[in-house]
């Protein structure tokens, strides 16, 4: 039993497809943890990241199926990622409807659209070649999984700095993380507290609806919109945003963890292990479970998280 | 009794006319989403309509469908008016209604029926616990793990499926090969009432008197008050005498046990021919939350919401016939509720900018705020 365990942790380890794999969630990932991670600096929880991922990622592969050209795509999925944003930041945080109600509504609603659209225009995409830097991509196991992947992987390369210095260095930013922190204090020394948060949720839209696409146009094995390839993603961008205590470094990591989770349901059959099949498929999300419930209360959560803001009430 | 002044009767007016403006909008988006898709838009709303209550037999198969979603929507109104937000309800039906056909199939006859609605409830009240526990103990948004255990739930209830000493149908001569839970005596289901030339499980009747109870419970009893200052102020609460945490978890383990209430009442009111399959819930915990939702958290309204929902569920069973997917119905459902969201809202933040009278002020239902207790 013990020696089968660790043969199996052996093959894992050593499989450079599980490495491909894992490197491909994560970075699926990591597309919407980053823009969750803006907007909840901001004091949203965001949950309609769901909702912007679907939108993406449907509308990503439609515009490919219509126009062929991955670049249009994934601007087109970004686009539906901001429509999805716009909805959510103006309902949420300017008539000011409970975020959650409003996050969970729209989940449904994209969901369900998405599904409706596909049955009338089924979006079929094509796999992108995997673009190969030379040399690096030929380092023992981790090599072809960093060096290796389909250029839209790649965005995200410029996209984590990107959400890093406008957080932290600029005056944008700064607005941001007060009005996460203490809406009140940044109301009247004269920010706009719901403005910069309905701007920090369009940030958060962007991102995941380019991680839609991302998701659909990268992934190896995925040859068009199905409901089921987002499924919960977006949730679990935000444990990985809980899981790394609001730190752009920790949610990355947190990324990578559950990447790693997603890649081992796939793999583990592949490298003929036999592994309930259920147990495998809910393995990331427990895994996620399991992990904001040892790290929520590790560190500060902007402390005005998932409070609405009023002006005058308390 | 004072009359109602000039203002108040405007204001009313006003929100009246901008339900009847989102609803209209949200009507012709549907319609016009159909009509870019080819379909013919005034068809799907006859198919609807017939589906649903014109055809004969037909609106007790809505009345039996909406019961669930009632429970569910009363669960979920339970939570809210703790400030916990359950959205988890899709999950905790499943559990219940797993567990409800885990006894129910052991045995027969009215004691093991009543055992078995026992159990669901107990499901759903576990399932929702475990939420509870990790928001109280370690902090989790309850947000994040009820969702996060709706999926961990299909796949639960998934491999109870699999194994025939659990719910797996051992009978070899079963109807077909997908993988079911056997069927239910016909005397460990409950029973139906026949009316005008429909029928309906007794769950229909109960979970009226259920609305009608946690109705009276949320609004005359000393708990519902304490559950309504712990939503809208914990530290109030924990001011005058209100246990804050152990409110809380009861409070959002009620709500889950209310959604696996609605499973073991589905499963043994007779959906899916009285068998666990997979996919069993089939989107009753979400659209109950909807249900609650539209509402707006008051139990009576939930009525006439719930019977709206289940419409559109059993109309979507006759929209073959038009060409459309039935998948129309979830696009019509949420940009419905999105509808009746806005105008309580723009009313809202009317007021807060024209500030009221005082009088008025006080006469009016203040704004209950969710989520507020991180």
């Amino acid at each position: 039993m013990i020696a089968s365990v660790f043969n199996v942790i052996g093959d894992v380890l050593s499989s450079e497809a599980m490495y491909n794999s894992a490197v491909r969630f994560a970075i699926v990932l990591a597309f919407a943890a980053t823009g969750e991670w803006v907007a909840e600096k901001a004091g949203t929880l965001n949950i309609s990241i769901e909702a912007m991922m679907i939108g993406g990622a449907y509308t990503s592969a439609a515009v490919f199926t219509a126009t062929d050209t991955v670049p249009v795509a994934l601007l087109a999925g970004v686009a539906a990622g901001v429509v999805v944003a716009l909805i959510q930041a103006h309902l949420s945080h300017q008539l000011t409807i409970d975020q959650f109600v409003v996050g969970l509504t729209l989940n449904l609603f994209v969901l369900g659209l998405a599904l409706f659209l596909d049955s009338r225009w089924k979006a079929v995409t094509s796999v992108v070649k995997p673009t190969k830097i030379l040399l690096l991509s030929e380092i023992p196991f981790l090599g072809e999984a960093l060096f290796g992947q389909p250029w839209p992987m790649y965005l995200i390369v410029p996209i984590v700095p990107a959400a890093w210095w406008l957080v932290f260095r600029t005056r944008w930013g700064l607005e941001v993380r007060a009005v996460g922190d203490s809406p009140q204090a940044a109301d009247v020394s004269g920010i706009h507290v719901n403005r910069r948060r309905r701007e920090s949720i369009m940030v958060a839209g962007a991102c995941a609806g380019l991680g839609g696409g991302v998701l659909v146009l990268g992934q190896i094995s995925i040859s068009g919109y199905e409901a089921g390839h987002v499924g919960l993603k977006g949730i679990i961008a935000i444990a990985a945003v809980i899981f790394g205590g609001w730190t752009l470094r920790g949610t990355i990591i947190g990324c990578a963890l559950f990447g790693y989770f997603f890649a081992l349901q796939l793999t583990l059959p592949v490298l003929g292990h036999r592994i309930n099949p259920q147990l495998a498929a809910s393995l990331p999300y427990v895994v996620a479970l399991t992990v904001t419930a040892v790290f929520a209360t590790r560190t500060r959560q902007p402390r005005a998280l998932a409070q609405p803001f009023v002006r005058g009430l308390t | 009794m004072r009359a109602p002044d000039a203002a108040v009767i405007r204001r009313g007016l006003k929100v009246t006319g901008m339900y009847v403006v989102s609803i209209a909008v949200a009507l012709s988006l549907s319609a016009g989403l159909i009509a870019i898709t080819g379909g013919p838009w005034r068809k799907v709303l006859s198919a609807l309509l017939d589906g649903s209550i014109r055809n004969p037999g037909r609106w007790g198969g809505t009345l039996a469908e909406a019961a669930p979603l009632l429970i569910v929507a009363l669960g979920a109104i339970i939570s809210t008016r703790a400030g916990l937000v359950n959205i988890g309800q899709e999950g905790q039906v499943a559990v219940g209604a797993a567990l409800a056909a885990f006894v129910a199939t052991r045995g027969s006859g009215p004691l093991v029926l009543v055992a078995a609605i026992a159990a669901g409830f107990i499901g759903g009240a576990l399932w929702a616990g475990i939420a509870a526990l990790l928001r109280f103990w370690r902090n989790v948004p309850e947000v994040i793990s009820t969702l996060l255990l709706v999926f961990i739930a299909a796949q639960a209830t998934g491999y109870l499926l699999t194994r025939t000493f659990l719910l797996l149908d051992s009978d070899p001569n079963k109807p077909n090969r997908v993988q079911t839970s056997a069927q239910l005596d016909s005397a460990t289901r409950i029973g139906r009432v026949r009316l005008f030339g429909n029928e309906f499980p007794w769950s229909v009747p109960v979970a009226l008197l259920l609305a009608i109870a946690v109705a009276l419970l949320l609004h005359r009893s000393v708990w519902g008050f304490r559950l309504t200052v712990l939503g809208r102020n914990p530290r109030t609460a924990q001011r005058i005498g209100v246990p804050v945490v152990v409110a809380g978890a009861a409070a959002l383990a009620i709500s889950g046990a209310m959604a696996g209430l609605a499973g073991a009442a589905m499963l043994a009111g007779g959906t899916a021919n009285y068998r666990y399959t997979p996919g069993f819930a089939n989107s009753v915990g979400w659209e109950g939350l909807l249900v609650a939702l539209v509402a707006r958290n008051r139990p009576l309204v939930c009525l006439p919401t719930a019977f709206i929902f289940a419409s559109l569920r059993t109309g979507s069973g006759f929209l073959a016939a038009t060409g459309v997917e039935r998948s129309i119905v979830d696009v019509v459902r949420a940009l419905l509720v999105l509808a009746l969201l806005v105008p309580p809202a723009v009313a809202a933040v009317q007021r807060r900018r024209v500030s009221p009278p005082p009088a008025a002020a006080a006469a009016e239902e203040p704004t209950v705020i969710m989520g507020a207790t991180a």
